[in-house]
């Protein structure tokens, strides 16, 4: 609670950027809609207008300053804007229908959250085949360690049509790139999880006679968790992007991708402002959601995060 | 056909895996080679059984086209591929990243004189830094035409948090008695800033850098999916695949790869040269 004054003190400084910088960004357009309908502008022709910046004319022009908030498809929407369109079609359209951001906002995860299932296990799966196979650590971790330095997410146009080929559609390919996506992190922070324990504690379990199954139940496993949901945390965000970007070069018709693309060609940057914001706070609510089980888990368990 | 196929190829895993197998039981396994020998046979053996089974399988090219088609693909195309390489990775990620890492360390060292600001800055950067930033690909297109520019805005927002986020974090990396002692030589704010914050910041900047050089090639590439000129990785990947040209959108990944792994690896060389005092570089 500490945090709360400065952490809103950067969110109102962020959001007085964005509502000053909407009068110079929309005023080209402003001044051509005013002129239309007989308001004077200076300098009162297009071309001449062209000459001057965004910040030139917007001084030249401040009795426009309220237009540049209320333009129907503006260059930079005001945060207001985004807000009653975000509110509109969250709250007020049926979650059935296709204008409903809940619906699209379904669509992308669902396939997020398969994937992110199916990630995470083949993930833990690996690592734990990782931590107890020296053929499989020396084959399989550099190339694990590699891969995090790779765009996967260049794949996905690919493997949407790959899949697509052999007659698999709709939800699973979206959730194939995203369980890739949430897969290495995985993988990478569980591996870490697994050795965590030191040469002490493991010494320990020996002169107990415990069994190495026990051992991984009793010391190995439990000792992972931290690391664990670091990784989880990291993977959900990436499988969320994974497929909202899986979405769009393959003209899914649902979906916060699919919205984006819509704004953006249909010339309705509001409608692809209120999908990016809705995607954002999709993908707050997952990590939030990870880290208070994270922070339940812990303390039950009497550890701290990694 | 398709049990020999199988079968053929699960004799090849096999055969590498008793390979790896041998190695990694060894007295070798702890040798600088066999780190390098054991992963590159298991790349292999995938590859062997990509090519056998693609071949006798006869998986349409449009599926999955094999190695060998790829690589030859990736030979001929070389010129079209540099073109591609110089328009999104030199123009578009790296004019990005150079800009997004500068703007983070300028407003991470501004923030750093206050206290309040970077207990602000903290979590809505790491926050931030977890969002889907490359949906903004399509406004900003919008805004900078399809040319690069974009492209380096992009990425600039995608590499700005997680580095603001790690270099303020590192700035804080100090003890009380460093700096003390810092005060105690009369040490002023640049001074203390320059010989001792900045540097003790290093491995975490560092961090950031590196998580970074990935972002940064991803937000080049998915942007030009929206729009770009006739050239560059993304333009090419998503074209190629609506011809069903599979071999050029995996030689381009090829690209793609060997760009992130030397971004990534380049910047791990400069952190080890900057930063060899720390317990992680030592060997």
């Amino acid at each position: 609670m500490k945090s709360l004054l400065p952490v809103l003190t950067v969110v109102g400084a962020i959001l007085l950027f964005w509502i000053v910088s909407v009068v110079p960004m929309n005023m080209h357009l402003t001044a051509d809609l005013a002129q239309r309908q007989d308001i004077a502008v200076s300098p009162d022709t297009p071309a001449a207008r062209q000459e001057y910046s965004g910040i030139g004319l917007a001084l030249r022009n401040t009795h426009l300053f309220g237009m540049t908030y209320a333009l129907d498809r503006p260059r930079l929407p005001s945060p207001h804007q985004v807000g009653l369109e975000m509110w509109d079609t969250i709250a007020l359209k049926k979650i059935t229908s296709r204008r409903s951001l809940v619906y699209h906002g379904w669509v992308t995860l669902s396939a997020t959250l398969l994937g992110f299932a199916i990630g995470t296990g083949l993930g833990i799966l690996l690592a734990v085949g990782i931590v107890y196979n020296k053929a499989m650590d020396m084959s399989v971790m550099p190339w694990a360690i590699a891969s995090q330095t790779i765009p996967i997410l260049a794949l996905a146009p690919m493997i949407i049509v790959m899949l697509g080929a052999i007659g698999i559609q709709g939800l699973l390919p979206k959730a194939v790139i995203s369980a890739y996506l949430s897969f290495f992190p995985v993988v990478v922070g569980m591996v870490k999880g697994l050795r965590s324990p030191d040469g002490m504690q493991l010494d320990l379990l020996r002169t107990y006679h415990a069994s190495p199954a026990q051992a991984f139940w009793k010391l190995r496993l439990p000792a992972s968790v931290p690391y664990l949901f670091a990784s989880l945390k990291i993977g959900i965000s990436a499988s969320l992007v994974g497929a909202i970007v899986a979405e769009l070069p393959t003209g899914a018709r649902a979906g916060f991708g699919a919205r984006m693309l819509v704004g953006d060609q249909y010339g309705q940057p509001i409608v692809t402002w209120a999908a990016l914001f809705a995607a954002a706070i999709t993908a707050a609510a997952l990590v939030g959601l990870f880290s208070v089980i994270e922070c339940w888990t812990l303390r039950r368990m009497g550890m701290r995060a990694a | 056909m398709t049990g020999t196929a199988i079968i053929s190829a699960l004799a090849i895993w096999a055969a590498g895996w008793f390979v790896n197998a041998r190695i990694a039981t060894s007295s070798v396994a702890e040798t600088r080679w066999a780190r390098l020998l054991v992963p590159a046979i298991f790349g292999l053996t995938l590859l062997i059984m990509w090519e056998l089974l693609v071949r006798l399988l006869e998986v349409s090219p449009v599926i999955l086209p094999p190695p060998t088609a790829i690589a030859s693909r990736f030979a001929g195309e070389i010129p079209i591929l540099w073109a591609d390489f110089v328009q999104t990775i030199i123009k578009g990620a790296m004019t990005g990243y150079i800009l997004g890492a500068l703007a983070a360390f300028g407003v991470a060292i501004l923030a750093d004189r206050s206290d309040f600001l970077t207990r602000g800055i903290l979590p809505v950067g790491g926050f931030m830094a977890a969002l889907p930033i490359v949906g903004t690909a399509p406004i900003f297109v919008k805004w900078l035409g399809s040319d690069w520019e974009s492209k380096a805005a992009v990425v600039g927002v995608m590499v700005f948090f997680p580095i603001l986020v790690n270099t303020v974090a590192g700035l804080r990396d100090t003890t009380s008695m460093q700096r003390d002692l810092m005060r105690t030589y009369g040490a002023g704010y640049w001074s203390t800033l320059l010989k001792l914050r900045l540097p003790a910041a290093m491995p975490f900047i560092f961090n950031g850098l590196k998580i970074a050089t990935t972002l940064a090639l991803i937000g080049a590439i998915v942007a030009e999916f929206f729009g770009s000129p006739t050239v560059g990785m993304g333009f090419r990947i998503s074209t190629s695949v609506g011809q069903l040209a599979l071999d050029m959108v995996w030689a381009e990944i090829v690209v793609a790869a060997l760009a992130g792994s030397a971004f990534y690896g380049l910047m791990a060389w400069i952190e080890g040269r900057v930063t060899f005092w720390h317990p992680s570089q030592r060997k």
